[in-house]
Protein backbone atom coordinates (compact mmCIF):
# COMPACT_ATOMS: atom_id res chain seq x y z
CA UNK A 1 0.00 0.00 0.00
CA UNK A 2 1.12 3.65 -0.77
CA UNK A 3 1.59 6.12 2.69
CA UNK A 4 2.34 9.81 2.89
CA UNK A 5 4.44 10.41 5.66
CA UNK A 6 6.35 14.07 6.78
CA UNK A 7 9.41 13.08 7.83
CA UNK A 8 10.88 15.90 9.92
CA UNK A 9 8.50 18.26 7.71
CA UNK A 10 9.75 16.76 4.86
CA UNK A 11 6.33 15.33 2.75
CA UNK A 12 7.50 11.42 1.75
CA UNK A 13 5.36 8.90 -0.35
CA UNK A 14 6.47 5.43 0.00
CA UNK A 15 4.94 1.72 -0.67
CA UNK A 16 4.67 -0.21 2.25
CA UNK A 17 3.90 -3.95 3.25
CA UNK A 18 0.93 -4.15 5.45
CA UNK A 19 3.25 -5.70 8.09
CA UNK A 20 6.02 -2.93 7.81
CA UNK A 21 7.24 -1.30 10.74
CA UNK A 22 7.72 2.27 11.06
CA UNK A 23 11.18 2.31 11.99
CA UNK A 24 11.89 0.04 8.57
CA UNK A 25 10.60 3.39 6.60
CA UNK A 26 12.59 6.05 8.28
CA UNK A 27 15.90 4.03 7.99
CA UNK A 28 14.93 3.62 4.84
CA UNK A 29 14.56 6.63 3.96
CA UNK A 30 17.67 7.62 5.49
CA UNK A 31 17.16 8.60 8.93
CA UNK A 32 19.52 6.36 10.35
CA UNK A 33 19.51 7.79 14.12
CA UNK A 34 16.67 5.13 14.35
CA UNK A 35 17.59 2.08 15.62
CA UNK A 36 16.34 -1.34 16.47
CA UNK A 37 17.30 -2.56 20.28
CA UNK A 38 15.52 -5.16 21.29
CA UNK A 39 12.37 -7.57 19.69
CA UNK A 40 10.64 -7.40 22.85
CA UNK A 41 9.17 -3.43 22.71
CA UNK A 42 10.97 -3.12 25.97
CA UNK A 43 14.57 -0.89 25.70
CA UNK A 44 13.31 2.69 23.96
CA UNK A 45 16.02 2.87 21.17
CA UNK A 46 13.71 3.29 18.16
CA UNK A 47 11.78 6.11 20.15
CA UNK A 48 10.60 8.47 17.58
CA UNK A 49 7.50 11.37 17.76
CA UNK A 50 4.56 10.70 16.07
CA UNK A 51 2.13 14.01 16.14
CA UNK A 52 4.93 14.84 18.54
CA UNK A 53 4.26 12.00 21.33
CA UNK A 54 7.37 9.72 21.81
CA UNK A 55 6.43 6.03 20.32
CA UNK A 56 8.64 2.84 19.91
CA UNK A 57 8.71 2.84 16.30
CA UNK A 58 9.85 -0.94 15.78
CA UNK A 59 6.07 -1.54 17.15
CA UNK A 60 4.36 0.70 15.11
CA UNK A 61 2.79 -0.57 12.02
CA UNK A 62 3.87 2.27 9.33
CA UNK A 63 0.25 2.17 7.82
CA UNK A 64 -0.74 3.92 11.11
CA UNK A 65 1.44 6.89 10.09
CA UNK A 66 0.06 7.58 7.26
CA UNK A 67 -0.80 11.59 6.78
CA UNK A 68 0.95 11.88 9.94
CA UNK A 69 3.73 13.78 11.30
CA UNK A 70 6.91 11.84 12.49
CA UNK A 71 10.05 13.50 13.79
CA UNK A 72 13.35 11.60 14.44
CA UNK A 73 16.83 13.22 15.85
CA UNK A 74 17.73 14.23 12.81
CA UNK A 75 14.73 16.75 13.31
CA UNK A 76 15.27 18.01 16.54
CA UNK A 77 19.40 18.46 16.13
CA UNK A 78 20.10 21.57 17.39
CA UNK A 79 17.98 20.60 20.90
CA UNK A 80 19.78 17.01 20.56
CA UNK A 81 22.92 18.31 20.24
CA UNK A 82 22.72 21.02 23.33
CA UNK A 83 21.58 17.95 25.43
CA UNK A 84 24.27 16.37 24.30
CA UNK A 85 26.77 18.75 25.68
CA UNK A 86 25.22 17.96 28.83
CA UNK A 87 25.73 14.77 28.73
CA UNK A 88 29.16 14.51 27.81
CA UNK A 89 30.03 17.26 30.48
CA UNK A 90 28.61 14.54 32.67
CA UNK A 91 30.51 11.62 31.12
CA UNK A 92 27.58 10.24 30.90
CA UNK A 93 27.70 7.63 28.13
CA UNK A 94 29.81 4.66 27.63
CA UNK A 95 28.83 2.88 24.33
CA UNK A 96 26.52 5.42 23.72
CA UNK A 97 24.16 3.09 21.78
CA UNK A 98 21.23 4.09 23.61
CA UNK A 99 21.43 7.32 23.47
CA UNK A 100 19.29 8.36 20.76
CA UNK A 101 16.36 7.14 22.33
CA UNK A 102 17.09 8.70 25.30
CA UNK A 103 17.75 11.73 24.03
CA UNK A 104 14.30 11.77 22.00
CA UNK A 105 11.93 10.73 24.94
CA UNK A 106 14.00 13.71 27.24
CA UNK A 107 13.27 16.33 24.69
CA UNK A 108 9.40 14.65 24.65
CA UNK A 109 9.05 15.21 28.85
CA UNK A 110 10.76 18.40 28.14
CA UNK A 111 8.12 19.36 26.19
CA UNK A 112 5.35 17.72 27.72
CA UNK A 113 6.18 18.80 31.82
CA UNK A 114 7.73 21.91 33.11
CA UNK A 115 9.78 21.27 36.07
CA UNK A 116 9.17 17.91 36.71
CA UNK A 117 10.05 16.16 40.04
CA UNK A 118 12.85 13.34 40.39
CA UNK A 119 10.22 10.59 40.43
CA UNK A 120 8.27 12.04 37.25
CA UNK A 121 11.50 11.72 35.35
CA UNK A 122 12.65 8.98 36.55
CA UNK A 123 8.51 7.54 35.68
CA UNK A 124 8.99 8.79 32.31
CA UNK A 125 11.99 7.58 31.22
CA UNK A 126 11.78 4.14 32.66
CA UNK A 127 11.21 2.85 28.75
CA UNK A 128 14.75 3.77 28.00
CA UNK A 129 17.28 0.84 28.80
CA UNK A 130 21.03 1.27 29.01
CA UNK A 131 22.71 -1.94 29.63
CA UNK A 132 26.25 -0.07 30.01
CA UNK A 133 25.51 2.56 32.97
CA UNK A 134 23.74 2.86 36.16
CA UNK A 135 22.01 5.66 34.84
CA UNK A 136 23.54 8.29 37.08
CA UNK A 137 25.50 10.63 34.79
CA UNK A 138 22.22 10.99 32.65
CA UNK A 139 20.12 11.76 35.24
CA UNK A 140 22.55 14.40 36.34
CA UNK A 141 22.91 15.44 32.55
CA UNK A 142 19.09 16.25 32.78
CA UNK A 143 18.50 17.76 35.82
CA UNK A 144 21.16 20.09 34.72
CA UNK A 145 19.24 20.49 31.29
CA UNK A 146 15.93 21.07 32.42
CA UNK A 147 17.55 22.93 35.23
CA UNK A 148 19.11 25.22 32.36
CA UNK A 149 15.98 25.33 29.83
CA UNK A 150 12.99 25.70 31.82
CA UNK A 151 14.72 28.21 34.25
CA UNK A 152 14.39 26.86 37.55
CA UNK A 153 17.84 26.42 39.25
CA UNK A 154 15.78 26.31 42.48
CA UNK A 155 13.85 22.58 40.89
CA UNK A 156 16.78 20.46 42.52
CA UNK A 157 16.80 22.84 45.39
CA UNK A 158 18.96 21.47 48.97
CA UNK A 159 21.89 23.64 48.11
CA UNK A 160 23.05 21.46 45.29
CA UNK A 161 25.46 22.99 43.12
CA UNK A 162 25.17 22.00 39.43
CA UNK A 163 27.65 20.93 37.98
CA UNK A 164 28.99 20.54 34.65
CA UNK A 165 26.64 23.40 32.93
CA UNK A 166 28.34 24.56 30.03
CA UNK B 1 6.47 -11.23 14.38
CA UNK B 2 3.34 -11.29 12.95
CA UNK B 3 2.88 -10.89 9.20
CA UNK B 4 -0.30 -9.14 8.14
CA UNK B 5 -0.96 -9.60 3.92
CA UNK B 6 -3.41 -6.47 3.59
CA UNK B 7 -3.84 -3.69 6.47
CA UNK B 8 -7.40 -2.81 6.42
CA UNK B 9 -8.60 0.89 7.83
CA UNK B 10 -12.35 0.36 7.97
CA UNK B 11 -14.98 2.81 7.90
CA UNK B 12 -17.35 2.07 10.35
CA UNK B 13 -18.08 -1.03 12.91
CA UNK B 14 -20.16 -2.94 10.88
CA UNK B 15 -17.38 -2.97 8.28
CA UNK B 16 -15.10 -4.18 10.76
CA UNK B 17 -17.04 -6.91 12.10
CA UNK B 18 -18.21 -8.31 8.65
CA UNK B 19 -14.26 -8.91 8.05
CA UNK B 20 -13.57 -9.97 11.89
CA UNK B 21 -15.60 -12.95 11.31
CA UNK B 22 -13.33 -14.67 9.11
CA UNK B 23 -10.89 -16.75 11.28
CA UNK B 24 -7.68 -15.23 9.01
CA UNK B 25 -8.68 -11.60 10.04
CA UNK B 26 -7.74 -9.89 12.99
CA UNK B 27 -8.53 -6.74 14.94
CA UNK B 28 -5.31 -4.23 15.61
CA UNK B 29 -5.15 -2.38 18.66
CA UNK B 30 -2.16 -1.24 19.52
CA UNK B 31 -0.81 -3.84 18.01
CA UNK B 32 2.11 -4.06 21.18
CA UNK B 33 1.23 -7.77 21.96
CA UNK B 34 0.20 -9.02 18.55
CA UNK B 35 3.27 -8.25 17.01
CA UNK B 36 5.34 -10.36 19.67
CA UNK B 37 2.98 -13.10 18.30
CA UNK B 38 3.86 -14.63 14.92
CA UNK B 39 0.16 -14.85 13.86
CA UNK B 40 -0.07 -15.16 10.26
CA UNK B 41 -2.63 -12.17 9.44
CA UNK B 42 -4.44 -12.11 5.89
CA UNK B 43 -6.00 -8.73 7.34
CA UNK B 44 -5.63 -6.68 10.16
CA UNK B 45 -8.58 -4.39 10.74
CA UNK B 46 -7.38 -1.18 11.53
CA UNK B 47 -10.24 0.67 13.24
CA UNK B 48 -7.92 4.07 14.22
CA UNK B 49 -9.99 6.37 11.90
CA UNK B 50 -13.13 5.68 13.60
CA UNK B 51 -12.84 8.28 16.44
CA UNK B 52 -12.52 6.02 19.24
CA UNK B 53 -9.55 7.14 20.99
CA UNK B 54 -11.36 9.69 23.51
CA UNK B 55 -12.49 9.76 26.57
CA UNK B 56 -15.80 11.41 27.26
CA UNK B 57 -17.16 12.25 30.97
CA UNK B 58 -21.01 12.50 30.93
CA UNK B 59 -23.03 12.75 34.32
CA UNK B 60 -22.92 9.51 35.79
CA UNK B 61 -19.95 7.58 33.51
CA UNK B 62 -16.35 8.11 32.39
CA UNK B 63 -17.25 6.67 28.90
CA UNK B 64 -13.50 5.37 26.92
CA UNK B 65 -13.04 4.44 23.40
CA UNK B 66 -11.12 0.85 22.70
CA UNK B 67 -8.58 2.69 20.81
CA UNK B 68 -7.41 5.46 23.80
CA UNK B 69 -3.70 4.86 24.60
CA UNK B 70 -3.23 3.89 28.32
CA UNK B 71 -1.30 6.95 28.55
CA UNK B 72 -4.14 8.90 27.96
CA UNK B 73 -6.13 7.62 30.44
CA UNK B 74 -2.94 7.47 33.09
CA UNK B 75 -2.70 11.17 33.09
CA UNK B 76 -6.39 12.12 32.29
CA UNK B 77 -6.89 14.40 35.45
CA UNK B 78 -11.15 13.82 35.28
CA UNK B 79 -10.78 10.14 35.51
CA UNK B 80 -7.79 10.25 38.31
CA UNK B 81 -9.25 12.92 40.05
CA UNK B 82 -12.57 10.27 40.10
CA UNK B 83 -10.92 7.33 41.13
CA UNK B 84 -8.16 9.00 43.59
CA UNK B 85 -5.47 7.91 40.96
CA UNK B 86 -6.13 5.04 40.85
CA UNK B 87 -6.21 4.61 36.46
CA UNK B 88 -2.79 6.44 36.99
CA UNK B 89 -1.40 3.68 39.38
CA UNK B 90 -2.61 0.55 37.17
CA UNK B 91 -1.03 1.93 34.06
CA UNK B 92 2.29 3.83 35.46
CA UNK B 93 4.99 0.60 35.36
CA UNK B 94 3.79 -0.65 31.72
CA UNK B 95 6.90 -0.46 29.88
CA UNK B 96 7.05 2.99 29.56
CA UNK B 97 5.67 6.01 27.94
CA UNK B 98 6.29 5.51 24.63
CA UNK B 99 4.96 2.08 24.76
CA UNK B 100 1.94 3.37 27.11
CA UNK B 101 1.38 6.13 24.00
CA UNK B 102 0.16 3.05 21.52
CA UNK B 103 -0.83 0.28 23.46
CA UNK B 104 -4.64 0.46 23.69
CA UNK B 105 -7.80 -0.07 26.44
CA UNK B 106 -9.65 -1.89 23.98
CA UNK B 107 -6.81 -4.57 23.49
CA UNK B 108 -6.00 -4.62 27.00
CA UNK B 109 -8.97 -5.56 28.49
CA UNK B 110 -10.02 -7.65 24.96
CA UNK B 111 -7.22 -9.69 25.93
CA UNK B 112 -7.60 -10.36 29.28
CA UNK B 113 -4.25 -11.43 30.27
CA UNK B 114 -3.35 -13.09 33.33
CA UNK B 115 -0.42 -10.02 34.05
CA UNK B 116 -2.96 -7.55 33.61
CA UNK B 117 -2.78 -3.96 35.76
CA UNK B 118 -5.44 -2.55 34.65
CA UNK B 119 -8.18 -5.42 34.27
CA UNK B 120 -7.34 -6.07 38.44
CA UNK B 121 -8.61 -2.16 38.81
CA UNK B 122 -11.17 -1.96 36.76
CA UNK B 123 -12.86 -4.92 38.03
CA UNK B 124 -13.16 -3.17 41.58
CA UNK B 125 -15.06 -0.50 39.63
CA UNK B 126 -18.31 -0.63 38.10
CA UNK B 127 -16.58 -1.00 34.52
CA UNK B 128 -18.68 -2.28 31.55
CA UNK B 129 -17.26 -3.56 27.97
CA UNK B 130 -19.41 -1.87 25.12
CA UNK B 131 -19.38 -5.00 22.99
CA UNK B 132 -20.41 -4.27 19.05
CA UNK B 133 -22.55 -7.40 19.04
CA UNK B 134 -22.79 -8.45 22.48
CA UNK B 135 -24.02 -4.95 24.02
CA UNK B 136 -23.30 -4.10 27.38
CA UNK B 137 -21.12 -6.97 29.13
CA UNK B 138 -19.90 -6.13 33.04
CA UNK B 139 -16.33 -6.31 33.49
CA UNK B 140 -16.63 -9.02 36.18
CA UNK B 141 -18.43 -11.68 33.51
CA UNK B 142 -16.26 -10.53 30.00
CA UNK B 143 -13.55 -11.61 32.23
CA UNK B 144 -14.58 -15.35 32.30
CA UNK B 145 -16.12 -14.97 28.68
CA UNK B 146 -14.52 -17.27 25.45
CA UNK B 147 -12.56 -15.20 23.24
CA UNK B 148 -15.16 -14.33 20.46
CA UNK B 149 -15.28 -12.48 16.77
CA UNK B 150 -17.15 -9.58 18.53
CA UNK B 151 -15.35 -6.29 19.10
CA UNK B 152 -14.99 -3.88 22.19
CA UNK B 153 -15.86 -0.48 21.42
CA UNK B 154 -15.96 1.07 24.43
CA UNK B 155 -15.39 1.17 28.39
CA UNK B 156 -17.90 2.55 30.65
CA UNK B 157 -17.10 3.31 33.86
CA UNK B 158 -19.41 4.58 36.49
CA UNK B 159 -19.33 7.51 38.58
CA UNK B 160 -20.53 5.66 41.68
CA UNK B 161 -18.73 7.64 44.05
CA UNK B 162 -16.80 4.52 45.10
CA UNK B 163 -12.97 4.72 47.19
CA UNK B 164 -10.28 3.19 45.49
CA UNK B 165 -6.88 1.80 45.56
CA UNK B 166 -4.19 -0.19 43.50
CA UNK B 167 -1.38 -2.03 44.47
CA UNK B 168 1.39 -4.49 42.15
CA UNK B 169 4.50 -5.91 43.10
CA UNK B 170 7.13 -6.26 40.65
CA UNK B 171 11.05 -8.09 40.58
CA UNK B 172 11.99 -5.25 39.17
CA UNK B 173 10.07 -1.80 37.44
CA UNK B 174 8.29 -2.07 34.27
CA UNK B 175 8.35 -5.72 34.26
CA UNK B 176 5.62 -7.70 34.28
CA UNK B 177 3.59 -8.06 37.35
CA UNK B 178 4.23 -10.69 40.22
CA UNK B 179 0.93 -9.68 41.74
CA UNK B 180 -1.31 -7.58 41.70
CA UNK B 181 -4.17 -6.65 43.94
CA UNK B 182 -7.27 -3.85 44.29
CA UNK B 183 -10.02 -2.63 46.14
CA UNK B 184 -12.68 -0.59 46.35
CA UNK B 185 -15.46 0.78 48.84
CA UNK B 186 -18.66 1.61 48.50
CA UNK B 187 -21.30 2.41 51.08
CA UNK B 188 -19.67 0.00 53.45
CA UNK B 189 -19.29 -2.98 50.56
CA UNK B 190 -15.87 -3.77 49.85
CA UNK B 191 -14.68 -5.09 45.92
CA UNK B 192 -11.28 -6.43 45.83
CA UNK B 193 -9.75 -8.26 43.31
CA UNK B 194 -5.82 -10.39 42.45
CA UNK B 195 -4.69 -10.48 39.34
CA UNK B 196 -0.80 -11.97 38.09
CA UNK B 197 -1.21 -15.25 40.42
CA UNK B 198 -0.60 -15.56 37.34
CA UNK B 199 -4.10 -16.31 36.14
CA UNK B 200 -5.93 -13.28 35.02
CA UNK B 201 -7.39 -11.17 37.62
CA UNK B 202 -10.23 -12.56 39.82
CA UNK B 203 -12.75 -10.84 42.36
CA UNK B 204 -12.95 -12.02 45.82
CA UNK B 205 -16.07 -13.12 47.04
CA UNK B 206 -15.99 -12.65 50.42
CA UNK B 207 -15.14 -9.01 50.47
CA UNK B 208 -18.44 -8.34 50.82
CA UNK B 209 -18.14 -9.11 54.20
CA UNK B 210 -16.22 -7.08 55.14
CA UNK B 211 -16.49 -4.42 58.12
CA UNK B 212 -16.95 -1.04 56.67
CA UNK B 213 -13.53 -0.19 58.46
CA UNK B 214 -11.77 -3.52 57.80
CA UNK B 215 -9.21 -4.58 60.74
CA UNK B 216 -5.65 -6.19 59.99
CA UNK B 217 -7.37 -9.82 60.66
CA UNK B 218 -10.57 -8.54 58.60
CA UNK B 219 -8.07 -8.27 55.77
CA UNK B 220 -5.95 -11.32 56.84
CA UNK B 221 -9.16 -13.31 56.48
CA UNK B 222 -9.87 -12.23 53.24
CA UNK B 223 -6.37 -13.29 51.89
CA UNK B 224 -6.80 -16.34 53.29
CA UNK B 225 -10.21 -17.01 51.16
CA UNK B 226 -8.43 -15.60 48.16
CA UNK B 227 -5.43 -18.07 49.22
CA UNK B 228 -8.02 -20.89 49.16
CA UNK B 229 -10.53 -20.52 46.62
CA UNK B 230 -8.37 -18.34 43.69
CA UNK B 231 -5.49 -20.60 41.37
CA UNK B 232 -2.27 -19.64 42.13
CA UNK B 233 0.52 -21.01 39.93
CA UNK B 234 4.63 -20.89 40.06
CA UNK B 235 6.31 -19.01 36.36
CA UNK B 236 9.57 -17.80 35.63
CA UNK B 237 8.75 -14.94 38.35
CA UNK B 238 7.53 -16.19 41.19
CA UNK B 239 6.23 -18.79 43.07
CA UNK B 240 2.73 -19.72 44.41
CA UNK B 241 3.67 -20.11 47.82
CA UNK B 242 5.28 -16.39 47.36
CA UNK B 243 2.31 -14.71 45.25
CA UNK B 244 0.13 -16.55 48.38
CA UNK B 245 2.23 -14.46 51.08
CA UNK B 246 1.80 -11.03 48.76
CA UNK B 247 -1.66 -11.70 48.54
CA UNK B 248 -2.22 -10.67 52.13
CA UNK B 249 0.51 -7.88 52.06
CA UNK B 250 -1.00 -5.72 48.79
CA UNK B 251 -4.31 -6.28 50.24
CA UNK B 252 -3.35 -5.10 53.02
CA UNK B 253 -1.91 -1.86 51.62
CA UNK B 254 -4.46 -1.45 49.48
CA UNK B 255 -7.23 -1.37 52.08
CA UNK B 256 -5.31 0.85 54.01
CA UNK B 257 -5.02 3.33 51.61
CA UNK B 258 -8.92 3.65 50.85
CA UNK B 259 -9.30 4.09 54.61
CA UNK B 260 -6.56 6.04 54.75
CA UNK B 261 -5.01 3.71 57.78
CA UNK B 262 -5.85 0.64 59.67
CA UNK B 263 -6.65 0.02 63.40
CA UNK B 264 -4.03 -2.52 64.05
CA UNK B 265 -5.20 -5.10 67.16
CA UNK B 266 -1.58 -5.37 68.36
C1 LIG C 1 6.54 -6.27 26.23
C2 LIG C 1 5.19 -6.08 26.85
C3 LIG C 1 5.08 -5.85 28.21
C4 LIG C 1 3.84 -5.68 28.80
N1 LIG C 1 3.75 -5.46 30.16
C5 LIG C 1 2.54 -5.31 30.74
C6 LIG C 1 2.40 -5.09 32.16
O1 LIG C 1 3.37 -5.08 32.91
N2 LIG C 1 1.16 -4.94 32.67
C7 LIG C 1 0.04 -4.95 31.88
O2 LIG C 1 -1.06 -4.80 32.40
N3 LIG C 1 0.14 -5.14 30.56
C8 LIG C 1 1.36 -5.32 29.97
N4 LIG C 1 1.43 -5.55 28.62
C9 LIG C 1 0.18 -5.58 27.83
C10 LIG C 1 -0.12 -4.21 27.24
O3 LIG C 1 -0.30 -3.27 28.26
C11 LIG C 1 -1.38 -4.25 26.38
O4 LIG C 1 -2.44 -4.69 27.17
C12 LIG C 1 -1.24 -5.15 25.20
O5 LIG C 1 -0.14 -4.73 24.41
C13 LIG C 1 -2.49 -5.18 24.36
O6 LIG C 1 -2.83 -3.89 23.93
P1 LIG C 1 -2.63 -3.48 22.39
O7 LIG C 1 -3.34 -2.19 22.19
O8 LIG C 1 -1.22 -3.55 22.03
O9 LIG C 1 -3.49 -4.64 21.69
P2 LIG C 1 -3.15 -5.60 20.46
O10 LIG C 1 -1.84 -6.27 20.63
O11 LIG C 1 -3.36 -4.84 19.20
O12 LIG C 1 -4.36 -6.63 20.62
C14 LIG C 1 -4.41 -7.57 21.67
C15 LIG C 1 -5.57 -8.54 21.37
O13 LIG C 1 -6.82 -7.88 21.47
C16 LIG C 1 -7.50 -7.89 20.23
N5 LIG C 1 -8.14 -6.58 20.12
C17 LIG C 1 -7.53 -5.37 20.18
N6 LIG C 1 -8.43 -4.38 20.18
C18 LIG C 1 -9.65 -4.98 20.10
C19 LIG C 1 -10.98 -4.49 20.08
N7 LIG C 1 -11.26 -3.18 20.13
N8 LIG C 1 -12.00 -5.39 20.00
C20 LIG C 1 -11.72 -6.72 19.96
N9 LIG C 1 -10.48 -7.24 19.99
C21 LIG C 1 -9.46 -6.38 20.07
C22 LIG C 1 -6.47 -8.19 19.19
O14 LIG C 1 -7.02 -8.83 18.05
C23 LIG C 1 -5.53 -9.11 19.96
O15 LIG C 1 -6.05 -10.40 20.01
C24 LIG C 1 2.67 -5.73 28.01
C25 LIG C 1 2.77 -5.95 26.63
C26 LIG C 1 4.01 -6.12 26.04
C27 LIG C 1 4.08 -6.33 24.56
S1 LIG D 1 13.73 -1.52 19.47
FE1 LIG D 1 13.54 -1.91 21.58
S2 LIG D 1 11.68 -0.93 22.02
FE2 LIG D 1 11.83 -0.63 19.88
S1 LIG E 1 25.79 3.71 27.16
FE1 LIG E 1 25.86 1.73 26.33
S2 LIG E 1 23.76 1.18 26.28
FE2 LIG E 1 23.70 3.06 27.26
Amino acid sequence: MKIKVWINDKAIATHIDGDTMLIDVLREKGYKSVKCGCDTTNCGLCTVWLEGRPVLSCAVPAARADGKHVTTLEGVAEEAEAFGRFMAAQGAEQCGYCSPGLIMNVLAMAREMKRPTETQIKEYLAGNLCRCTGYEGQYRAIRNYLAVTQGDYQLFGKGEVIEGVR
Amino acid sequence: MYTIRTFKRVESLEEAYELNQKKTTTILGGGMWLRLGNRQIQAAVDLSGLGLDTIEETDDAFVIGCMTPLRDMEVHPGLNRYFQDMIRDCLKDIVGVQFRNTATIGGSLYGRFGFSDPLTALLVLDTTVEMYKGGMIPLEDFVDMPYDRDILVRVHIRKDGRRCAYQSFRNTRTDFPVLTAAVSSKDGIWRAAVGARPKKAALIAGAAKLPERPEKKDVGALAKEARDTLKYEDNMRASADYRKILTGVLLERAVEAVCGGMDHED
